[in-house]
């Protein structure tokens, strides 16, 4: 090939770069190695982490540890899927494209709001999107709960010093509500339902207070949650977000998840990301193809309403596919479960002494704080030992604050022992 | 001439939506009868009527979305010469190790003396991503590329804040990608182009004289979106510097410079990278991808928080939340982590000497399949030398026929393969951008250069062949117009024409 490009050498290729910017020298990297000793090193660190198969996973704030199918990642993980890439060419890419419409359908019919985009990069950011979408026409304002996870809100803060906001906490009392004060400079009133403490938002007082004084309001929801409590759409929200890992994607230690956001179809506009659209060719067969790309950066760059690119397709299939798993009556039936374990453990762990719940009138879905007199940090630091990865520890009661959370894979007997070694490690 | 068009296992066509297979009563699920009392959901927090998800038998849900992975192309199923995209192999094992339980499996808020081999792996994934683009520190949270941009501004931002603000300025060449100008917009600064010289670089004299001190900074991909190296690097670092600005390195195509040069050693401040490019891991059709940050000494206090530490001791990894200087957090945790994984089993598979071939094969194939189209399709730059990839132009091939870049790439799927970027760079007339990647064989770019003359060929003989390409995937063209007009972004009645 050297030869038919009338080069001596590889190093012919790089004339362009400049002597004074060439590296001369080996990259400071180990040598390669071939696939057997990668894979016995990546063993050898994988031994080093402790997994929720090793431990018995009450841990939550935003990823849980659900039920994954078989099908999700036997069917995601084809690599016709996997392997492409942004559907650019629709032709080649029918299958990515009628999974986001199937997708965008099912966020629809989950949240009952009328438009969804093709994912964001998660729960958070997702919030950062919809902030953006409502901000604007002098409504600049974004008041959020003090229940809404603090690394939402962290999140929010960092992006807000771009845009030009800082997001402004309002009070709640006994661990729900507030009264958000809705000048006319409010742009939208954001509240987690169920919130960081799992517990029931008075979501449709709030979002009603928001309307009359004309900001918008966002929801922050539990994609699992809608089989048994009222979707967004119903409680008054504008716009709906929500971490998607539940939906049928691993916990990875973090990420890929996917980001949902669903609204209203006056925002349609507004909304960040891509967007799948139906529509013909030139036969008249029905197609997909991605849909209002003005609104994007490739089209109208500085102008473009969000700069998001690459999205996190690949979880929205394995979330589709896991909805598809689930249908209508699996949603209810997880729903129930969930809540019903959750509501189990609680009276199980508040049966020990000293071990209350941090707001005791309030009604909660699959996760609820608990205070103990050890320090929160503490408490699940010890409860490691005894094969339980605990809950998360919040900064509420000086640090003895710890949100549980139950999935429907906790049995009766896993609950029991958790509050038996709940009990003996405050003993 | 190649021979009859490659056809692909096409599916009947009409597969319809899973919502169209659902009927009442059926299901896929199960779960474990409830083993502890029933608790109740307060009536007034309670939905009232189930959502319209698809009622489906568990082989219907496995043959309707098999069905719909055999309309998609990936690079498994075939060339993937999408230039900007670096549609390298992903190699299988790195699926295999990310999928192993002591990563996949973890939670991302579990106590750090329990993640202590992915807390290392994460630590020395920063510091080989350090050593390849010659950066101090780097971040790992930033999930794509994209928020790599935004983080990397950001930095931008908290550093001229700290020395007393009154920067509002981001220059970015005419060529760049178009996040480029979205996150300088939504990092609160103007985007100010600069023009490309005959040569298709930057024209230095013209930043010159759009640098001042309200500058904040200039991004910068290098070799450009054209495919060329930037030579006058180290000057335009110096002319943004002079004026007390930063230095912003867009990492889309650091495959073409791997081991060979390095963004620090041209002066670059800050530097993201696009895991999902340069180090193999899926696109997933469009993610997730992973958008680590770079940046040099002087700005790591500014980096998001967490940052993966070592405690020299003990030799103990943990995440460190207390850095007071930091722009913050972009990502509900620690950022696509299982990505992350990926890259990191891409680079130890590598190393060193991997990595340099790479860029070098990447290099080799680009300029091989660039002269062997280049008599129907010249590069848009003549003079300059591509490097992992090129830039053509079908305009003359338009002059003479009427055939479109568009045109071409549709026939190209005809003949078996997915279509190079068209009409990107915006810089460029009938642009064809096409980046094959390292991981190609002679014979494939070959054949693929084959369709390429074929498709010109026809294009003056038989120029239908064109006009009605695609006539071999489950769709042909389709009306996009119509999509945009007549709205219908889920099942069920369309959604409000306009």
């Amino acid at each position: 090939m050297l030869e038919t490009l009338g080069f001596s050498s590889l190093d012919e290729l790089f004339v362009d770069i400049p002597a004074d910017v060439r590296l001369d020298r080996s990259l400071d990297i180990p040598a390669g190695v071939s696939e057997m000793e990668l894979v016995a090193e990546m063993r050898q660190l994988a031994s080093r982490n402790l997994n929720v198969d090793q431990l018995v996973c009450f841990a939550g704030g935003g990823a849980y540890d659900h039920y994954i199918p078989s099908v999700v990642w036997a069917l995601a993980g084809r690599s016709e899927f996997y392997t492409s890439y942004t559907p650019y060419q629709p032709e080649l890419s029918q299958g990515v494209l009628q999974t986001l419409f199937e997708f965008q359908s099912m966020i629809c019919e989950l949240t009952a709001l009328e438009v969804s985009n093709a994912s964001l990069y998660d729960g958070a950011t997702a919030l950062v999107e919809a902030v953006n979408m409502a901000r604007g026409h002098g409504r600049n304002r974004v008041l959020v709960s003090a229940a809404v996870d603090p690394r939402l809100v962290d999140t929010l803060r960092t992006y807000g010093r771009g845009a030009g906001y800082e997001p402004e906490v309002f009070p709640i009392s006994a661990g729900r509500g507030g009264e958000p004060g809705i000048e006319p400079d409010v742009a939208a009133v954001v509240v987690q339902h169920p919130n960081v403490y799992g517990i029931l938002e008075p979501v449709r007082d709030l979002f009603g207070r928001a309307h009359d004084g004309g900001a918008r309001a966002i929801q922050v929801f539990d994609p699992l949650s809608l089989g048994v409590l009222a979707p967004p759409g119903e409680l008054g929200a504008d716009i709906a977000v929500a971490e998607g890992q539940p939906l049928g994607n691993h916990l990875n230690y973090g990420g890929p998840y996917l980001g949902l956001i669903a609204a209203r179809m006056d925002d349609v506009r507004r909304m960040p990301g891509r967007i799948v659209g139906e529509t013909l060719d030139v036969d008249g067969k029905t197609g997909y193809v991605l849909t209002l790309q003005a609104r994007e950066q490739h089209i109208r760059r500085e102008k473009a309403n969000s700069n998001i690119c690459t999205n996190q397709t690949l979880m929205a299939v394995a979330a589709t596919i896991y909805l598809g798993w689930l249908g209508p009556a699996g949603l209810a039936e997880l729903g129930r479960q969930c809540a019903s374990k959750a509501a189990y453990a609680a009276e199980r762990l508040t049966d020990i002494d000293g071990v209350d719940l941090l707001h005791p009138d309030a009604s909660f879905f699959k996760e609820f704080t608990i205070t103990s007199p050890r320090g929160a940090t503490d408490v699940r630091d010890a409860l490691v030992e005894r094969g339980f990865l605990a809950g998360v520890p919040l900064a509420d009661a000086d640090g003895h604050a710890l949100a549980v959370a139950v999935t429907e894979k906790r049995s009766r007997d896993e609950i029991d022992r958790f509050a038996q070694a709940f009990a003996e490690v405050l003993a | 001439m190649i021979g009859a068009p490659v056809r692909r296992q096409d599916p009947p066509s009409g597969e319809g939506t899973i919502d169209d297979r659902s009927r009442p009563g059926r299901s896929a699920f199960g779960f474990a009868p409830l083993d502890v009392p029933e608790a109740s959901i307060p009536d007034d927090a309670r939905r009232r009527s189930e959502p319209g998800l698809p009622e489906i038998s568990e082989i219907d849900l496995v043959r309707h979305y098999t069905r719909l992975s055999q309309m998609n192309y990936g690079v498994d199923t075939g060339f993937y010469p999408l230039g900007s995209c670096t549609m390298k192999y992903n190699p299988k094992v790195a699926e295999t190790v990310a999928a192993l339980p002591g990563f996949q499996r973890m939670h991302p808020l579990q106590p750090d003396r329990t993640a202590q081999g992915a807390l290392e792996m994460l630590w020395h994934l920063e510091r080989t991503l350090c050593e390849i683009t010659g950066m101090a520190r780097a971040t790992l949270q930033p999930p794509a590329g994209a928020c790599g941009e935004m983080t990397g501004l950001l930095i931008v931002r908290a550093y001229h804040e700290e020395r007393g603000g009154g920067r509002t300025k981001v220059i970015i060449p005419d060529s760049a990608h178009g996040t480029n100008p979205a996150s300088v917009h939504q990092a609160g600064f103007q985007a100010v182009p600069v023009p490309s010289d005959a040569r298709g670089l930057v024209d230095v004299s013209v930043l010159e004289k759009l640098v001042d001190e309200e500058v904040a900074g200039l991004m910068l991909t290098n070799p450009n979106t054209l495919g060329l190296f930037e030579q006058e690097i180290r000057e335009i670092a110096r002319i943004v510097h002079e004026v007390g600005g930063l230095v912003y390195y867009d990492g889309a195509n650091l495959n073409a410079i791997l081991g060979r040069c390095r963004p620090g050693d041209m002066g670059f401040d800050v530097v993201h990278i696009n895991t999902h490019k340069t180090f193999a891991t899926p696109h997933g059709g469009g993610g997730p991808g992973a958008g680590p940050v770079g940046v040099v000494e002087e700005l790591a206090p500014y980096l998001p928080a967490p940052v993966v530490e070592r405690d020299d001791a003990t030799g103990a990894f943990r995440w460190d939340h207390d850095r007071p200087r930091s722009i913050g957090r972009l990502h509900g945790y620690h950022g696509n982590a299982a990505v992350l994984v990926r890259a990191y089993a891409y680079l130890v598979l590598h190393g060193a000497d991997g990595l340099k071939a790479v860029s070098e094969l990447a290099a080799l194939n680009a300029n091989y399949l660039a002269s062997l189209v280049s008599d129907d399709f010249p590069l848009a730059f003549p003079g300059g030398r591509p490097m992992h990839e090129f830039v053509a132009t079908a305009k003359r091939l338009k002059g003479e026929t009427g055939i479109r870049a568009m045109d071409v790439a549709k026939r190209l799927i005809d003949l078996g393969y997915h279509p190079s970027t068209v009409y990107f760079p915006l810089v460029v007339d009938e642009a064809m951008m096409v980046e094959p990647t390292e991981t190609e064989t002679k014979e494939t770019l070959e054949g693929f250069a084959a369709a390429m003359r074929q498709a010109a060929a026809e294009a003056r003989s038989d120029p239908d062949l064109l006009h009605q390409a695609p006539v071999t995937t489950p769709v042909r063209r389709l009306d996009e117009a119509r999509a945009a007009r007549h709205l219908k972004l889920r099942w069920g009645p369309p959604d409000a024409p306009e």
